[in-house]
């Protein structure tokens, strides 16, 4: 049999994930000879969740004028030099603040260590746009900041000192960087975790020092997991519009709702998307090529203690800042202004519309939690099962939808929900004369679809690579022991990867708490969520009235870090 | 475990979507408005309570265009409500509003404030005047939108980017007065004299002449009310006090305005309601509403405006139709990405 490079575990984005065992390929259980309900059903689900995208792709082939022409005469550079640069400054913010905690804390001992291990996951609640509110209202000249130090130097106006502006790119890098490292933390931790100590003990005995060991082992151990994690915050930053618009930050994302809302021109939009999709895909084969030949996976399952180098008086200080400064800038202060905020205007602010708001947010993002990670798991799996070029291409075709920017996404869901409900509508009213009206689109049906599309790549990010460690043997051991694929499923690998799949539900269900553009559009009649409404006011620059949704958002989002720093402690056997 | 979760998110899933969707019945009309809750809250509840017609609605800043192509003539949309001209013409030119024609609406709304064939109605107006500094700018040394150009104000202005809808239907109402070309000249021109990039809303440039970061703000004249009487956040009230509202051109052709308005869509199953509801925000009571609460000029000729507003005087405002400065509507949009206003 010819090698195939693409093979079963090597699918992800963004779950980037390792590949299997060689021994692995051609061990066919499958019976060919009846009808795949694994492949069927997978490549169903595959196509159903690409509906959007390809809709997406559709609609940029329309002829959209001269919009090109005009853009690069004039503000396309811009918008893809921006682009760029919050790309590398998040790039190297998140992995610097996520890879350095996650080490810290799992490998080594320091006062506080324990907190910090959920603490630093706290960020992961505040959404960047919210963070940008916040910073804004703290650092700017009327703020509590610069009017203490005018106060304290006697400056009285702009003219008399220098201050940071908040509202620049290197402002946007900041806020990404400090809400969106978890991600890298989150997965490089987990990384960590799992690693064999054996491996680095080898590597201590050979006479590496301990920084040396970390960066010449561990860390490319670590490497897709850190990968994956760097994939999910760049794709958050090129999804966001809160943030880069309250800043002034014109990226490419801002150039597509340009298109499409000055110049009413969706092909157009859909253009630019396409054409942000394509850098993205190859940002993503760019990295799977370079690792092209390398093997992750541990060769044995028995896992040593974590060491936990205790470190001196001077390094654990360092620790300790370097873990608590994230937190206090991501999570603390935001925090505590919201809470201040909500705390005086919580008379005005609370009250029935409130709570349904509330309860939209939790029912919305618990159902969209449960059927992604469905989804993804059984996804992930059937790429195990039946590894073969056709499922993996149209498997990563399916969850690219997180590369779509929000409002494109949305867009890809109302055109085609539009249709098939005017379809059914008109098959209804000439076969029984009765009008279903819109049954799908402007729903939570459509909303909760969207959700589910674009958030499918965590999920299955995640369940791929808590599989990819699971080795094969296993697999044909359950087998061998009479057991069905579903039923190695429940009783093998959903055991060994619950806390990758407790931490992809959580994710989602965070994810979709903050969900902002899609929910903006999408949502059916006299229908709120915390997030629009407190982007509502806070658009407004009313972070009074905002305080209270936007906390509450915060607050609930800190529920599932908690749990899931819980599962990713127990996610390690014996520790 | 995993069967019992699905089991309910189906469940829930089918109430939510049930609870959600609306109904065509009698007494209902639907409304996707770009309007803010909280500023077009108080208006439907009177409605509500005049007339027992309930009002559904969709609350959205972006994409009701694409929704209604989308959802065509099952659309439940039976009203979509804006804050500028240029999006109610971008509706009308998808050819998704039916004309209206209603004497009461035609008694109440200056024909310059109707689109072509009754598509669509503006119900409020809202001017973008100049705000200058107190301190630093003497009175009378700003007085034109044209003025703004002049290299005297270099490093001096600010304003929200050029792409927002009040600063494009500004520059469409340019492009109207003096041909693409001067406007473009005049815009490039503004951007030379930014004190900083464009950013924030009209408040937040207010506020940056508070804080003496320029000297003169462009921005919508309720927003100046807005602050002046900000009980809630009191330093708003210092930022008001420190500009002097400018309405420019009164020597001319009057300061530009821009319109919040309203159209029955062709997919509209509500009509007689959707009318109603056009036809009870152009009345005085509604009109009256509007201007306690926003601020902003009734469209209605005669209804009387708020206090706040009366204080700042007589007006001239230019009698352009605003059909016709929305026709300028994209020509200005590439025109802000020519002169770099972004």
């Amino acid at each position: 049999m010819k090698e195939q490079p693409s093979a079963a575990g090597d699918i992800p984005l963004p779950g980037g994930s390792p590949r299997v065992p060689d021994g692995a390929r051609g061990f066919g259980f499958s019976d060919i000879r009846r009808p795949d309900i694994w492949l069927i059903l997978s490549a169903s689900i595959a196509l159903l969740v690409s509906i959007p995208v390809i809709t997406v792709l559709v609609m940029s082939t329309v002829s959209t004028g001269d919009i090109w022409a005009h853009l690069a005469s004039t503000v396309l550079t811009v918008y893809v030099a921006n682009t760029l640069i919050l790309f590398v400054g998040v790039g190297v913010g998140t992995i610097l603040i996520g890879v350095t905690t996650g080490w810290l804390v799992t490998m080594c001992q320091f006062p506080g260590r324990r907190i910090f291990e959920w603490a630093l996951l706290l960020p992961l609640a505040v959404p960047s746009y919210i963070l940008a509110f916040v910073a804004t209202d703290m650092l700017e000249f009327s703020g509590p900041l610069q009017g203490a130090l005018r106060d304290m130097f006697g400056w009285r106006t702009m003219q008399d000192y220098w201050f940071p502006d908040i509202r620049t790119i290197g402002g946007a890098i900041l806020m990404f960087s400090l809400t969106l490292y978890p991600y890298v933390y989150l997965l490089a931790r987990s990384a960590f975790l799992q690693q064999s100590v054996c491996v680095l003990e080898v590597s201590r005995t050979l006479g590496r020092s301990g920084l040396s060991s970390f960066f010449q082992v561990a860390l490319p151990l670590a490497r897709p997991a850190i990968v994956a994690g760097v994939a999910l915050a760049l794709m958050e930053t090129l999804n966001d519009y809160g943030t880069v618009k309250y800043f002034a930050v014109n990226t490419f994302t801002t150039g597509i709702f340009d298109v499409w809302l000055s110049y009413n021109n969706a092909g157009g939009a859909a253009q630019l998307a396409s054409a942000l999709l394509g850098f993205v895909i190859l940002l993503i084969a760019l990295e799977q090529i370079s690792r092209r030949q390398q093997r992750y996976h541990q060769t044995t399952s028995k896992l040593k203690d974590l060491p936990g180098y205790p470190l001196s008086r001077g390094r654990a200080t360092a620790a300790i800042a370097a873990c608590l400064l994230p937190v206090l800038l991501g999570f603390l202060l935001p925090a505590s202004v919201l809470a201040h905020y909500a705390f005086e205007s919580f008379r005005d602010t609370f009250g029935s519309a409130f709570l349904s708001d509330a309860r939209n947010s939790l029912l919305l993002a618990s159902v969209s939690a449960v059927i992604a990670v469905f989804l993804g798991v059984f996804l992930s799996y059937a790429n195990r099962l039946r590894p073969g070029k056709a499922l993996t291409a149209l498997t990563r075709f399916s969850v690219v939808g997180y590369a779509v920017p929000g409002a494109v996404l949305a867009l890809g869901v109302i055109i085609p929900f539009g249709w098939l409900d005017n379809y059914i509508d008109g098959l209804m009213r000439s076969a029984f004369d009765h009008s279903t009206g819109l049954i799908f689109s402007g729903t939570v049906f459509a909303l909760i679809f969207a959700y589910v599309v674009r958030f499918l790549a965590v999920s299955f990010g995640a369940a791929t690579s808590g599989l990819s460690k699971v080795t094969r043997n296993m697999d044909n051991a359950a087998r061998m022991l009479g057991r069905s694929p579903l039923g190695t499923l429940g009783a093998v690998h959903l055991p060994l990867i619950r806390a990758s799949v407790i931490t992809a539900g959580l994710l989602v269900f965070v994810d979709v708490m903050k969900e902002l553009p899609m929910t903006l559009i999408l949502r059916p009649f006299n229908f709120n969520t915390l997030a629009t409404r407190t982007y509502d006011y806070a658009s407004d620059e009313r972070l009074w009235e905002a305080s209270l949704p936007a906390l509450s958002v915060v607050i609930v989002g800190i529920l599932p870090v908690i749990l899931m720093s819980r599962a990713l402690r127990n996610s390690r056997p014996g520790h | 475990m995993l069967r019992r979760s699905l089991t309910l998110a189906a469940a829930t899933m089918v109430g939510m979507t049930g609870a959600a969707a609306t109904s065509q019945a009698a007494g209902e009309v639907n409304l996707y408005s770009y309007r803010q809750e909280f500023l077009v809250r108080p208006f439907l509840e009177k409605f509500e309570a005049d007339t027992g017609i309930k009002v559904n609605v969709v609350y959205a800043s972006d994409g009701i265009l694409e929704r209604l192509k989308a959802e065509g003539a099952n659309s439940p949309a039976d009203v979509v409500l804006t804050v500028d001209v240029a999006r109610l013409k971008a509706i009308a030119d998808a050819n998704l509003f039916q004309p209206v024609s209603s004497p009461v609406l035609k008694k109440n709304i200056p024909e310059q404030y109707v689109g072509d064939d009754g598509g669509w109605y503006a119900l409020t107006l809202r001017s973008r005047i100049l705000y200058a500094s107190r301190e630093r700018v003497p009175e009378g040394a700003i007085t034109t939108y044209e003025d703004l150009a002049d290299p005297k104000w270099k490093g001096r202005i600010c304003t929200r980017s050029g792409k927002h809808v009040y600063n494009r239907s500004l520059i469409a109402s340019m492009i109207a007065a003096h041909g693409e070309e001067k406007a473009e000249e005049w815009a490039k021109a503004v951007v030379a004299n930014f004190a900083r990039k464009p950013q924030g809303n009209d408040r937040a440039q207010v506020k940056a002449v508070h804080e003496g970061q320029c000297d003169i703000a462009i921005g919508n004249t309720y927003y100046y009310a807005l602050m002046k009487n900000n009980e809630k956040q009191p330093e708003q009230k210092d930022w008001a006090a420190s500009v002097r509202p400018v309405f420019p051109n009164q020597d001319g052709r009057g300061a530009h305005v821009n319109a919040s308005g309203a159209g029955v869509l062709k997919s509209a199953k509500n009509k007689e309601n959707a009318i109603k509801l056009l036809e009870f925000l152009s009345s005085d009571i509604a009109q009256e509403m509007y201007g306690e609460l926003n601020h902003e000029y009734p469209v209605k000729p005669g209804v009387p405006q708020s206090a706040e507003v009366r204080s700042w005087g007589e007006v001239k405002f230019d009698t352009l139709a605003l059909s016709k400065i929305s026709d300028n509507a994209e020509p200005a949009a590439r025109l802000a990405d020519r002169a770099g206003w972004q």
